[in-house]
C-alpha cells in the first residue's frame, strides 16, 4: 500500500428531508491507523460510515476510499473492505465455520478460517451452528465476516454498543489484535473511554459538523491547562467571600454555597483559599482538585450539558 | 486492481449449494415442499380406483393426479420456499450483509433460484418415481422431453414469482401467510388435486385460467393425459406461464430491497438505527 491516504472526505453533505445529517464533513484516513468518529447518537457518524461503505448515497462531496468512489460499489471496492455488521443476521441453520467458508469463497484473498476463529476468540466453535451462538458469540462471528476476506480497510460502526463490561475489553482486545496486523480501522463511537483506548486520532462530530480532530492525548490538551478546585462552606460567611475572590488567579464563582475555582495556577489558589478559609476558622466541607476528564472534553465539545442532554440530538 | 475475484460460475454452483444446505436443514421445509405433496398422492390413491378409459384399458387414478402434484410440488419448492426463505433472509439482515460482500447480488439471487429449481426437480422426479415405481403411472417416450421444457419455464416462471412475492411482502413474518394464502386456494381451482374437475363454478374456471399455475398443470399433464392422441406439446400453455414469470421478474427486479423494513420482522435488525442497539443482539 502506498502513502497516499486510505480515505478522502471533502465537504460530504447528506440530508434526510430538512434534518442534515452530515453537514459539511472532511476528513482523511492515513494507511494502518486507527481513525474514528466519536459523537451522540444522531451526529452523523453512522451516516457517514454507511456512505463510505457504499451502502448510502450522498448529496454531495468529494470521496475516494481506498482510490474508489464508494457510490459505484463495485465488485473490486468491495473485495478490499471489510465491514462488520451488527444489526445483519447470519444463516441459523449452518455452522461459524460453513458461515465462514460460504462469505469467505467470494473475495480474492483469503484468510485461512482457523485463524480468523482465533483471532475473534471463537477457536473451537467453528462447529457450532451459529443459532447456538450467545449474542455475543455473533457479534464475534459479524466481526469475523469482517476478516475473512484480508481487507485493507475495515469499518466498525459502534462496535461495543451495548456491551457488558467485560465484552466490552475482550471487543478492545479484538480490536487490538486487528491493529497489530497492520489493518486500516474506522471506527464510530460515543464512547469516550473505548476511543481513547483504541484510536490513534480522533474526529469529535455533533449534528453533522466537526468539532475537533486529533490524537486523543490532544484532543485532552486542548483544554487541560485549567484545573478546578471546588470548596463548599457555611452559607453564612458568603458575604465575606469577595474579598477572597479578589485575590484568588483563575475565574471563580459562587452558587448555592459551592465555591468553584477554574485556575491555571492551583497550588498558588489552593494557598489562598485554605488560608483565608484558616484566618476565619471555616471548615471547607467537600474540598477537591480535579483536572478535566476526557469525557469532559468531550462533553464540553459536543455543546452538552454534563448533567443533561445535548438540545439537537435526535 | 491486480487481486483477481474468483470465478462468478463457481460462485454460483457454490451458493446453489449453500441454499441447499439450508434447506435440508430446515426439517418443516422439506416436508411442506416434499413430503406434503407424496402425502396427496398416497391418500389419492388409497381413495380412488383405477380408471377404465374404455377399449378395454384401464389406467391407475394416480395417472391422472400424480402430474398435477408434481406441479404443486415444483411450485412450492419455487414459489412458496423462495418467497418465503428471501423475505426473512432480508428481514433477519442476510441480504444486507450479502451486498457488503464482493458476491455480486445477481449471483446470491441466481443462487436462491437455482436451489429452489434443484428442489423442484428433485420433488418432481420423487412424485413421478413412486408414480411410476408404485402406482403404474405411464408415460409415453415422445412426451418426455415436452414434459422437461414445461418444467423447466414452469419452476423458472414460480421462481421468478416468489422474488415478486418476497419483494412485496412487507415483512418475513408476513410472508408465509401471504404465500399459503396465494398458493393453496389457487391450486384447489387449478385443478391440482381434482384434475378431472367435474363442472365446476364459473368464476373458479376463470380464476384457474387467469393465474398461472392451471396453465402450468395443464401443460405438464398433458405429456401423461391416457387419452392423448396428438402431440404432448402444449405452447400456448407454456407461454402464457412464462408471461407471467416474466411479470414475476418486472416486479421482483423493480420493488426488491436488500435492507429489512424499517420496524418489522425479526431477527436481530428490527430495530431502527438509532435504537437498535440498546437492546442486547442475538
Amino acid at each position: 500500500m502506498s502513502d497516499s491516504p486510505t480515505v478522502v472526505v471533502e465537504e460530504l453533505h447528506r440530508s434526510y428531508g430538512d434534518v442534515k445529517a452530515v453537514d459539511g464533513l472532511s476528513f482523511e484516513v492515513r494507511p494502518g491507523e486507527v481513525f474514528a468518529l466519536l459523537g451522540p447518537n444522531g451526529a452523523g457518524k453512522s451516516t457517514t460510515v454507511e456512505i463510505l461503505e457504499g451502502h448510502r448515497s450522498r448529496d454531495a462531496g468529494d470521496i475516494r476510499v481506498l482510490g474508489h468512489d464508494p457510490a459505484e460499489a463495485s465488485a473490486g471496492f468491495r473485495d478490499r473492505i471489510g465491514i462488520v455488521l451488527q444489526e445483519a443476521g447470519i444463516e441459523r441453520e449452518l455452522t461459524v465455520r460453513e458461515v465462514l467458508e460460504h462469505y469467505g469463497a467470494c473475495y480474492s484473498r483469503r484468510r485461512p478460517i482457523d485463524e480468523v476463529l482465533k483471532l475473534v476468540g471463537l477457536d473451537g466453535l467453528g462447529d457450532r451452528r451459529t443459532h447456538r451462538l450467545s449474542g455475543g458469540q455473533k457479534r464475534r462471528v459479524d466481526l469475523a465476516l469482517g476478516l475473512v476476506g484480508d481487507p485493507d480497510l475495515i469499518f466498525l460502526d459502534e462496535p461495543t454498543t451495548g456491551f457488558d463490561p467485560s465484552a466490552r475489553r475482550q471487543a478492545w482486545e479484538m480490536v487490538e489484535g486487528l491493529r497489530s496486523l497492520g489493518t486500516t480501522i474506522v471506527l464510530t463511537s460515543h464512547y469516550m473511554d473505548e476511543v481513547q483506548a483504541l484510536a490513534d486520532r480522533v474526529l469529535v462530530v455533533a449534528a453533522g459538523r466537526a468539532v475537533a480532530e486529533g490524537t486523543p492525548d490532544e484532543l485532552r490538551g486542548s483544554m487541560d491547562a485549567e484545573t478546578v478546585v471546588r470548596a463548599r462552606f457555611p452559607i453564612e460567611a458568603e458575604g465575606t467571600v469577595h474579598d477572597l475572590l479578589g485575590k484568588l488567579a483563575g475565574r471563580a464563582a459562587v452558587r448555592d454555597g459551592l465555591l468553584e475555582v477554574r485556575t491555571e495556577q492551583p497550588t498558588a489558589d489552593l494557598n489562598r483559599l485554605t488560608g483565608w478559609a484558616l484566618e476565619r476558622g471555616l471548615d471547607l466541607d467537600g474540598l477537591e482538585v480535579t483536572r478535566p476528564t476526557l469525557e469532559d472534553v468531550y462533553l464540553e465539545l459536543i455543546g452538552r450539558d454534563p448533567t443533561g442532554e445535548a438540545a439537537s440530538d435526535d | 486492481m491486480t487481486d483477481r475475484l474468483p470465478p462468478r460460475l463457481g460462485l454460483l454452483l457454490r451458493q446453489v449449494a449453500y441454499q441447499n444446505r439450508i434447506f435440508r436443514r430446515v426439517p418443516i421445509a422439506a416436508f411442506f415442499t416434499l413430503a406434503f405433496p407424496l402425502m396427496f398422492l398416497f391418500l389419492f390413491a388409497s381413495i380412488f380406483d383405477d380408471v377404465s378409459i374404455g377399449g378395454g384399458r384401464e389406467v391407475a387414478a394416480a395417472q391422472f393426479y400424480a402430474p398435477g402434484l408434481a406441479v404443486f410440488a415444483a411450485a412450492s419448492a419455487t414459489y412458496t420456499n423462495i418467497g418465503i426463505s428471501t423475505a426473512i433472509s432480508r428481514d433477519e439482515g442476510i441480504l444486507r450483509r450479502v451486498r457488503s460482500t464482493p458476491l455480486p447480488p445477481w449471483v446470491y439471487l441466481g443462487g436462491v433460484v437455482g436451489s429452489g429449481v434443484s428442489i423442484a426437480a428433485f420433488g418432481v422426479a420423487a412424485m413421478l418415481a413412486v408414480g411410476i415405481g408404485v402406482y403404474g403411472v405411464e408415460v409415453e417416450l415422445d412426451a418426455v422431453l415436452p414434459a422437461v421444457v414445461t418444467f423447466v419455464v414452469g419452476v423458472a416462471s414460480f421462481a421468478a414469482l416468489g422474488l415478486a412475492l418476497a419483494a412485496l411482502a412487507p415483512t418475513g413474518q408476513g410472508a408465509p401467510a401471504l404465500a399459503q394464502a396465494t398458493i393453496l386456494p389457487v391450486a384447489f381451482v387449478s385443478d391440482v388435486f381434482m384434475p378431472l374437475g367435474d363442472d365446476p363454478a364459473k368464476w373458479m374456471e376463470v380464476v384457474g385460467d387467469v393465474l398461472p399455475l392451471k396453465s402450468f398443470v395443464h401443460a405438464f399433464f398433458v405429456p401423461f393425459d391416457p387419452f392423448r392422441t396428438g402431440s404432448a406439446w402444449e405452447p400456448g400453455r407454456v407461454l402464457y406461464v412464462a408471461a407471467w414469470g416474466v411479470l414475476g421478474a418486472v416486479v421482483a427486479s423493480r420493488r426488491f430491497r436488500w435492507s429489512p423494513s424499517v420496524g418489522s420482522g425479526g431477527g436481530r435488525s428490527r430495530r431502527s438505527r438509532r435504537s437498535r442497539r440498546s437492546q442486547p443482539a442475538g
